[in-house]
């Protein structure tokens, strides 16, 4: 062994602050030139943003109508249902946040199992029973608007879409041909047409295909458009990640007597979608703002209620703070988003490499 | 030739006339073997020889195409149910390793144990680390593979194996892949295991180990056995011209 004492150690390199201007930001004279041009075009963008933001701008379009923003024409007595809903979100968040390092232990289940049930609680929560109920009357899915219905619309997709998209995934990768074909039918024809039309067909086609006594609202079908569309980018994505997974890892799969089925679950899945949480969340990030497109089908979404409150006639004309408002919300939801993909990235790379 | 073991032993691999194309290369031209309980067999062979493909054909990585491979008395055919039986059976180690990158030593271990064999976690786990022992790295349970050598890899891959109870093993080039000073610890995991009286069949060109603990060495060339005998006498006389170009080859550095 190799006593403390004559271990060498590596030379220290502290950078003081002068130092580490130089180094960075003056190190040759382009280098200043270019520091110099975004300080000043840093300096005038920021100033005429901070001058408008707080002197010019009249924010109180935002204020009296921060409801109509957050739930647009749920009804006001109703309002408690919406926070109870984003009551249960957060608890269940702070749980799963508390009990994230407990891998594997039954808590862990019961989390899962809690996430699964939260979504027919909230469901049940936000639309209630019927209209003769006294605890939670009918709130019909057409008043659901704003960030709420954003919110409903982008969760749900997303959550739905995952699954189908994992299936169709595997569905393109089998050996039955049947399978394969009708799979990469879909993804490939769903891919080639712009959500716009998919939405505008789950609304006018849906119907038809359903029986007669099942009629689904309207958004109802724009979230199976939304679903069945991203379906196919998840499972374009998530075959990427099969094809990233080595050809070694199944032959040591099945080489233990794994089933197709073990090793899918076990083994090239786990490592397939973690090849691509990169690009899954991005498309789920696209997928979030890409629900505003549902202002064609009649739905008022967060973009919708905004294209609304700007034609309110006390404030008519303040265009700039509605829609930076909306843009603001929507760039927090997106880069929470991205965060935490990035967070679960590294949770998930522990010894990869 | 050792003709007396074989047919006294209990015959637990039979391979008769095996035939295997990819594509329009015959790379199996009709093997015949027959290898009992308990034996230790090295195979070598030039590259593209049909070793590996022989090997794996035996667990059925590979599908034989024409011929009958019986093992432990089942015949490889497409039943599925067949064939996850006979690969429960039979262990297999890698040139690449090929640990779960996803999952830590212990679990790359306990998995298929837990969920083929249907064992309790704690007794499979208990297992596991009586494995590591055994191959010499009890210390590294808790981390994962990409933070091992390759030495360590190939004998946690051992392990792996090893942890199912299998009837065979299989090693495919198990030490081509490893640096210089890791083959031997990795050679000694597989010189015990053969000591231990496991059916053992080796495609290597680690002549040494052959001579230590192999019962036969099959000689193979152009997608068949060209020569086959015990170790000394494959040294010491060997018969074909092929196999003394072969072994002065390898044997010359």
């Amino acid at each position: 062994m190799i006593k403390e004492a004559l271990v060498e150690k590596p030379p220290r390199e502290e950078v003081g602050l002068l130092e580490w201007l130089k180094r960075n930001l003056f190190s040759t004279w382009y280098n200043t030139l270019l520091t110099f041009v975004s300080l000043a075009f840093l300096f005038f963008v920021g100033r005429a943003i901070i001058v408008w933001a707080l002197h010019t701008a009249r924010w109180e379009v935002v204020t009296t109508n921060i409801k109509v923003f957050m739930i647009g024409r749920y009804p006001a007595s109703e309002a408690w249902r919406v926070l109870a809903s984003l009551g249960v979100i957060l608890l269940l968040t702070a749980l799963t946040w508390v009990f994230r390092k407990l891998r594997g232990r039954p808590i862990r289940q019961w989390l899962i199992l809690g996430w699964l049930l939260s979504f027919p609680l909230i469901g049940v929560l936000l639309r209630g029973f019927s209209e003769q109920n006294l605890f939670l009357p009918l709130v019909s899915s057409r008043v659901w608007s704003g960030l709420l219905l954003t919110l409903v619309l982008a969760i749900v997709g997303i959550t739905a879409s995952f699954p189908l998209g994992l299936i169709l995934a595997l569905g393109r990768r089998s050996k039955l041909p049947v399978i394969k074909i009708l799979c990469t039918i879909y993804i490939e024809t769903i891919r080639g047409v712009p959500l716009i039309s998919v939405l505008f067909m789950s609304q006018l086609m849906l119907p038809l295909f359903l029986p007669p006594h099942i009629r689904l609202s309207t958004v109802m079908r724009a979230l199976t458009g939304i679903t069945l569309f991203s379906a196919a980018y998840t499972a374009e994505n998530v075959r990427g990640g099969l094809a990233s997974v080595p050809v070694g890892q199944y032959e040591a799969a099945r080489s233990l007597g794994l089933s197709n089925v073990l090793m899918m679950v076990l083994i090239v899945l786990p490592q397939a979608l973690r090849a691509v949480i990169p690009a899954i969340v991005g498309q789920f990030i696209s997928l979030f703002k890409d629900t505003t497109l549902v202002v064609i089908v009649g739905l008022l979404d967060l973009l919708g209620v905004a294209k609304a409150v700007t034609g309110q006639r006390q404030f008519i004309g303040l265009h700039q703070e509605v829609y930076f408002f909306v843009a603001l919300l929507f760039f927090i939801f997106c880069s929470l988003m991205s965060r935490g993909s990035r967070r679960l990235e590294r949770s998930l790379g522990v010894g990869e490499r | 030739m050792n003709s007396d073991k074989m047919e006294t032993g209990e015959e637990i691999i039979i391979c008769r006339d095996v035939h295997k194309w990819f594509g329009n290369f015959h790379v199996l031209r009709g093997v015949n073997l027959t290898i009992t309980k308990g034996e230790v067999v090295v195979i070598c062979g030039p590259s593209g020889s049909g070793k590996s493909t022989f090997i794996r054909s035996i667990n059925r990585l590979e599908e034989h195409q024409r011929g009958t491979i019986i093992v432990d008395g089942i015949e490889l055919t497409n039943d599925l149910r067949n064939i996850h039986a006979i690969q429960r059976e039979i262990g297999m180690v890698f040139q690449q390793f090929n640990l779960f990158p996803h999952l830590k030593v212990i679990d790359n271990i306990t998995l298929a144990p837990v969920w083929v064999r249907k064992w309790p976690k704690d007794k499979a786990e208990k297992i596991a680390r009586e494995l590591l022992n055994r191959v010499g790295i009890p210390e590294q349970a808790d981390k994962y593979p990409g933070q091992l050598s390759g030495g360590q890899q190939q004998r946690v891959a051992i392990a792996r194996a090893l942890a199912m109870q299998p009837k065979i093993m299989l090693f495919d080039e198990p030490t081509s892949a490893l640096d210089p000073e890791m083959i031997k610890e990795v050679l000694d995991v597989m010189v015990e295991l053969a000591r231990s009286g496991m059916t053992m069949i080796v495609v290597t060109h680690e002549m040494g180990f052959a001579r230590e603990v192999a019962n036969r060495i099959f000689f193979f060339d152009d997608g068949n056995i060209v020569e086959q005998n015990t170790p000394e006498e494959f040294f010491r006389n060997p018969q074909e011209e092929r196999t003394k170009r072969f072994l002065s080859q390898i044997l010359t550095y």
